[in-house]
């Protein structure tokens, strides 16, 4: 690491020396023993090791989510209301969305969620680690933040902790593990949901809070997504704003809606270098190139506006990033280090069709306007093939480069070659 | 087991558990998770399979002495052939509704890497009673893992059994729909087959270590 960078932990590290002996001092020490001091220390001789260990990505992921979850929970709340009394007319951030009712909601309806999450999901490491004989792993406490943000607020909670329980064992444990799976757990506790309980994960009802017990009454508002407007050529009905859009005042899954903390959060994973800045900014780059493309496509008047394409083909480009669980899956899903590209260069091809596809599944899938999951779970099947082909060519190219040095004309001291030689 | 030797009892025993065509060899996936939604299915695939197999493995090694080596793929999917049409019609004309729910796979029984499997390695080399055995063993061992993996695809996925509703009405919401359970659409799709023989595999592999391959 170069000394002119000064990360987000060597910052603290000053900042707790500059504190040292000053009131504040236990807090920047509890921030930093949290953060970043090793779950275990070496009693003999002098070992340096580095102290962002698993416990401590962990945690800082964890941290990333916390705003969105209590975002979530008041938006669980507020779209609650707005269904049965209407939107606000002059939103007022603190008396229409901060208010205690709202969070009453998010209560009784997102933390049941986190807690079933949790709950089941560490029975189910605590049991194999009781079986193999093998320590706890963290790797949980982050899929278990995860999972209650993914799935639709109305989701019963049997059928969490049967996908949970799916998730875990198929998805992780039976490659051996924490840091052996290959799809990433919380996207396959989704998928499975999704095709095990498709009315629960999809439609217009599940996404606000007893939707469904309101449908067919006198004030039914539909708690339909946008996407879900959109492919159904309905954008003209849609109420919403681009600033409802991007700080998520809008119905969806539990966490997916506000971009605007979501991004907050991938600057934070990004800055305490945690998340790869590679992968997120790739992503952003696929989706817009297909959302462009689409839009060309409309443009052009390939298609009409009788085509079931339209309404999603003809949503402006960037617009795809701040709706529906894109920027959620890129800053959080995609990013994750296991089922990620490792290479640098196969994290930009990696992210960069995880947008691709993401947008692409959101216009062409006729059941469900939204891809983001599967776009994700799918390179995750081919990251390790992408690093394979970016291993081979660099080899490929180091090989050419040897053969090139060897075949330069020695000079009269033969240094010239030497010094190739050692650069390759 | 005093009608068979030990030696011979072993042809039907050992495909059943440690030499199952379907979970140690990895034969016959193909039709394992095309089929398998239902029990009903599964049941008939695999009696389907045992005729085929254990004749088919008695022709062979009736004639395995007076076939050219160089044409006996050719002779194999003669016999084979033969075998499946005969099911085939015998299905069509006595149980059509299930004859139209296998389609295809009553057919492709043909191409059944199990069957030809067996001709290949057994039935070209032995008599014909120990390959009788050994096709009606291995068929066994095929079938059990299909009417397995029906049994739970068909009762997850629908709630039924043979047809029969085991777990109450799902629209009337009788028994356990009573209390908000619903059925799994995962099992219904053929990827759920494959879950769930993979996680046969793992026990099977798990309770006996030594059929764990090295790498």
């Amino acid at each position: 690491m170069s000394d002119k960078r000064l990360t987000f932990k060597k910052r603290l590290h000053i900042l707790k020396h500059h504190y040292r002996g000053k009131k504040m001092a236990p807090a920047f020490n509890a921030l930093h023993t949290f953060l970043f001091a090793p779950d275990e220390t070496t009693h003999s001789g002098s070992h340096v090791r580095a102290a962002d260990d698993l416990k401590r990505t962990m945690n800082t992921v964890i941290m990333a989510l916390v705003p969105v979850l209590i975002f979530s929970m008041f938006n669980a709340g507020y779209q609650h209301y707005s269904a049965i009394n209407g939107f606000p007319q002059d939103f007022s951030l603190m008396n229409d969305f901060l208010t205690w009712d709202n969070f009453w909601i998010g209560i009784i309806k997102v933390l049941p969620l986190l807690v079933v999450s949790y709950g089941v999901g560490l029975l189910v490491e605590f049991i194999f680690a009781v079986i193999k004989g093998h320590e706890v792993e963290e790797g949980y406490l982050v899929t278990g933040m995860l999972v209650p943000l993914i799935v639709p607020i109305d989701t019963p909670l049997w059928m969490l902790a049967v996908a949970v329980v799916f998730g875990v064992v198929i998805g992780k444990e039976v490659f051996g593990g924490t840091g052996m799976n290959i799809l990433n757990p919380a996207l396959t506790i989704r998928a499975f949901l999704f095709f095990a309980y498709p009315t629960w994960m999809s439609g217009d009802k599940v996404w606000v809070y007893q939707a469904v017990e309101r449908a067919g009454g006198p004030d039914a508002i539909s708690g339909e997504t946008i996407l879900g407007y959109l492919a159904q050529n309905k954008a003209a009905e849609m109420s919403y704003s681009v600033s409802d859009m991007f700080f998520g005042f809008i119905p969806g899954s539990v966490g997916e809606t506000s971009t605007f903390l979501i991004l907050l959060g991938g600057l934070f994973l990004i800055f305490s270098k945690i998340a790869s800045w590679r992968i997120m900014l790739s992503a952003v780059i696929g989706s817009l190139v297909m959302g462009l493309v689409f839009n060309g496509v409309v443009d052009a008047g390939w298609i009409g506006e009788t085509s079931k394409f339209y309404g999603l083909m003809s949503f402006e480009f960037w617009k795809h990033l701040i709706v529906g669980g894109l920027a959620f899956g890129i800053v959080y899903m995609a990013t994750d280090p296991v089922t990620g590209a490792q290479t640098n260069r196969g994290k930009w091809f990696y992210g960069f069709f995880i947008g691709f596809l993401s947008v692409m599944i959101r216009v062409f899938n006729p059941a469900y306007p939204e891809g983001v999951f599967l776009a994700i779970l799918l390179m995750n099947v081919f990251a390790p093939t992408i690093d394979h082909y970016v291993v081979r060519g660099n080899v490929k190219r180091r090989m050419k480069r040897l053969k090139n040095a060897t075949i330069l004309p020695k000079d009269s001291e033969g240094k010239a070659n030497e010094l190739h030689a050692e650069t390759v | 087991m005093a009608l068979l030797t030990k030696k011979d009892a072993s042809l039907i025993t050992d495909p059943l558990a440690d030499n199952n065509p379907i979970t140690i060899q990895v034969l016959g996936i193909c039709s394992a998770l095309a089929i398998t939604a239902e029990l009903k299915a599964s049941v008939v695939m695999a009696v389907s399979v045992l005729f085929v197999l254990a004749l088919g493995n008695v022709v062979i090694s009736l004639m395995r002495n007076i076939i050219p080596s160089k044409i006996r793929i050719i002779v194999q999917l003669i016999v084979v052939a033969t075998l499946v049409i005969i099911v085939d019609q015998v299905l069509k004309a006595f149980a059509y509704e299930l004859s139209k729910t296998l389609s295809v796979f009553v057919g492709l029984i043909i191409t059944n890497c199990i069957i030809m499997g067996r001709f290949e390695a057994f039935a070209l080399g032995n008599g014909p009673w120990r390959s009788f055995l050994d096709g009606i063993g291995n068929a066994l061992g095929y079938g059990v893992i299909l009417v397995i993996v029906g049994f739970f695809r068909e009762l997850l996925g629908s709630g039924t059994l043979f047809g029969y509703p085991v777990l109450g009405n799902p629209i009337e919401k009788t028994g356990l729909y009573s209390i908000g359970y619903e059925n799994n659409g995962f099992m219904i799709i053929p990827p759920a087959a494959l879950i769930v023989v993979g996680i046969i595999i793992w026990v099977q592999r798990s309770r006996n270590p030594a059929l764990v391959e090295d790498h």
